[in-house]
Parts: C-alpha cells; sequence; structure tokens
C-alpha cells in the first residue's frame, strides 16, 4: 500500500531531552574503536579548544533514531517497520555534541517516495539544545521493501 | 593534527583494515541501544533471508570514520559525515570477524574553507558503503 503522501512536510513535536554523558561518549567511542582521548579525557578536550569531551561523528544517531521512532511507529503513516531498513544516513555538525548537552530533536519528513516496489521515506531530525542552539542535521532515508509492490506500475 | 595547508587535493589519506567480529556486533549493540535480531541472533538472521547475522550498517559507518579521524587527528573536525548503506556485512563466528577494507582520499577544496573527503569501505573487494562523504574543517 502505498504511504499518504499528505505526510510529506510533516513535523512531529519536539522530543524529551537527551542527556548526553561522558560515560556513554566513552561507551560509544569504545563501540566504534574510536581512540581518541578527546572523546575520554576532559582535559585532552580542553587542549583541542571544546569545553568537554566531544562525541565521535555518528553518535547523533543514538538521538536522532530514537527521535524517529514517533514517525517509524505513526500508525496513521503506515509504514511496515517490521519491513524497514535504513537506507543511507548523513549527518551535518553545526558543531560538536559534547558531554552535559541537553537535546531535544524535531523530526520532519521532507519526502515520500515509491521506487522498485519500496516506499522510501526522507527523515530530518534537527537536534539542538534545549536553549536552540543548532547542534546537529541527522538525514536518513527509512525504506520499506516490497511495501508498495501493490501500486506499482500505476504511478 | 593535520593543518589546512599541509593538504593537497588528490591527497591519500593512510588506509584501514577493519575486522569486525561478533563481539564488536554485540558492544555496538549496546551502545547505541540497536537490539534488532538480525546483529547478534543467527537463527533470526537466516529465517528472514539473510546468510547470517550481519553487521549494523551504523557499525561499519562509525568505524569507517576513523580512517579521517586518524588523520585529523581531531575527531571534531568532522563537520559532516554521509553514506548509502549497500550490500550487508555478514560476520562469521569466529576470531578474525570480516574484513573490511577503508580508502579515503581528499577530493575537493570547497568554497566554506573545508575539505570533501571521498571514502570507500569494501568487503570481499565489494563496495559496502555507496557515495560515502566526509566534509572535514581544518585549523
Amino acid at each position: 500500500m502505498a504511504l499518504d503522501q499528505s505526510f510529506i512536510g510533516r513535523t512531529y513535536p519536539p522530543s524529551p531531552a537527551y542527556e548526553v554523558s561522558r560515560e556513554k561518549i566513552r561507551e560509544f567511542a569504545d563501540a566504534v574503536g574510536e581512540p581518541s582521548e578527546i572523546h575520554r579525557d576532559p582535559e585532552a578536550a580542553k587542549a583541542a579548544g571544546y569545553a568537554d569531551v566531544i562525541a565521535p561523528p555518528t553518535f547523533a544517531i543514538l538521538v536522532s533514531m530514537k527521535a524517529n521512532e514517533v514517525l517509524v511507529m505513526d500508525p496513521e503513516l503506515g509504514l511496515d517497520y517490521t519491513r524497514v531498513v535504513h537506507g543511507d544516513q548523513t549527518f551535518t555538525h553545526h558543531r560538536p555534541i559534547q558531554a552535559d548537552d541537553r537535546l531535544v530533536v524535531t523530526t520532519h519528513v521532507d519526502a515520500i517516495n515509491s521506487r522498485m516496489g519500496n516506499d522510501i521515506v526522507s527523515v530530518r531530525a534537527e537536534i539542538s539544545t534545549e536553549q536552540g542552539e543548532a547542534v546537529t542535521t541527522a538525514r536518513s532515508t527509512l525504506v520499506a521493501r516490497g511495501t508498495a509492490a501493490a501500486t506499482e506500475g500505476q504511478a | 593534527m593535520i593543518r589546512a595547508a599541509d593538504v593537497t587535493v588528490g591527497d591519500t589519506l593512510p588506509p584501514l583494515t577493519l575486522h569486525i567480529t561478533r563481539a564488536d556486533l554485540v558492544r555496538y549493540a549496546g551502545a547505541s541501544l540497536d537490539f534488532n535480531p538480525i546483529h547478534w541472533n543467527e537463527r533470526f538472521a537466516q529465517e528472514v533471508g539473510l546468510p547470517g547475522v550481519i553487521a549494523h550498517g551504523m557499525l561499519t559507518m562509525g568505524m569507517a570514520i576513523r580512517i579521517v579521524t586518524a588523520w585529523t587527528g581531531n575527531p571534531g573536525a568532522v563537520v559532516e559525515y554521509g553514506v548509502r548503506f549497500g550490500r550487508p556485512v555478514p560476520v562469521p563466528d569466529n576470531a578474525e570477524g570480516a574484513l573490511v577494507e577503508v580508502t579515503a582520499k581528499v577530493a575537493k577544496l570547497l568554497d566554506d574553507g573545508t575539505f570533501k573527503i571521498a571514502l570507500t569501505a569494501a568487503y570481499e573487494g565489494k563496495s559496502v558503503l555507496g557515495g560515502a562523504t566526509a566534509r572535514v574543517r581544518l585549523p
């Protein structure tokens, strides 16, 4: 079944704040094998010009994927989340995420397409501090495999 | 830390070889809170048509950018990073894991003073991250 095109341009209300901790940053850096002390030692981070330890470039996925659940699980959109795979992912950092940040996310539906039997939703998660400072823009496409088959050839 | 003045378009970054093991998948699942069973449950992965347990695309993405952060010396220099998730990376249940070869080169100096870096990541000679690029801002 094709997805409801009226969702294009929809914005979901801001997520509850995600509190970034030094320990989570260290844990994530360990998990991707990133050895930099700038993720672990506040003094090393200060020497590099940051107020506190900063997060690795893909850490924002923790914040954006959680926020995108509002869309994936929205029964009105009707995305079959059991068939959803991650098509692509881009992070644009307006500044690095750092320890003690309290981040809120506003999720936007930028596009909905059907291609080769797949429903493809382009999602933009705007991550900012509670005070409204822009931190990271996370763009992703979610691909529901095979769910658009019924409408294929009718477009 | 590398400086902009030391960089020329066309420069190749030192290559990176990743060995992604089952233990890495478990650790990344915990750190990222992505507990999809295709990344840790062989039976489930095969039931949904995969050859076996596969790496999180986000893990391959997160590990591959180390080729850039090791070069810049400052992970905060990465102001943008994007990939397409291509073919999956099956991770065998052995000590060596899946071997992923990562390369990168300086593709362009952009108008805003950042450098565009083009990355490749290959498993068994085939690309697993499509159109992978990063932008870095160097001192």
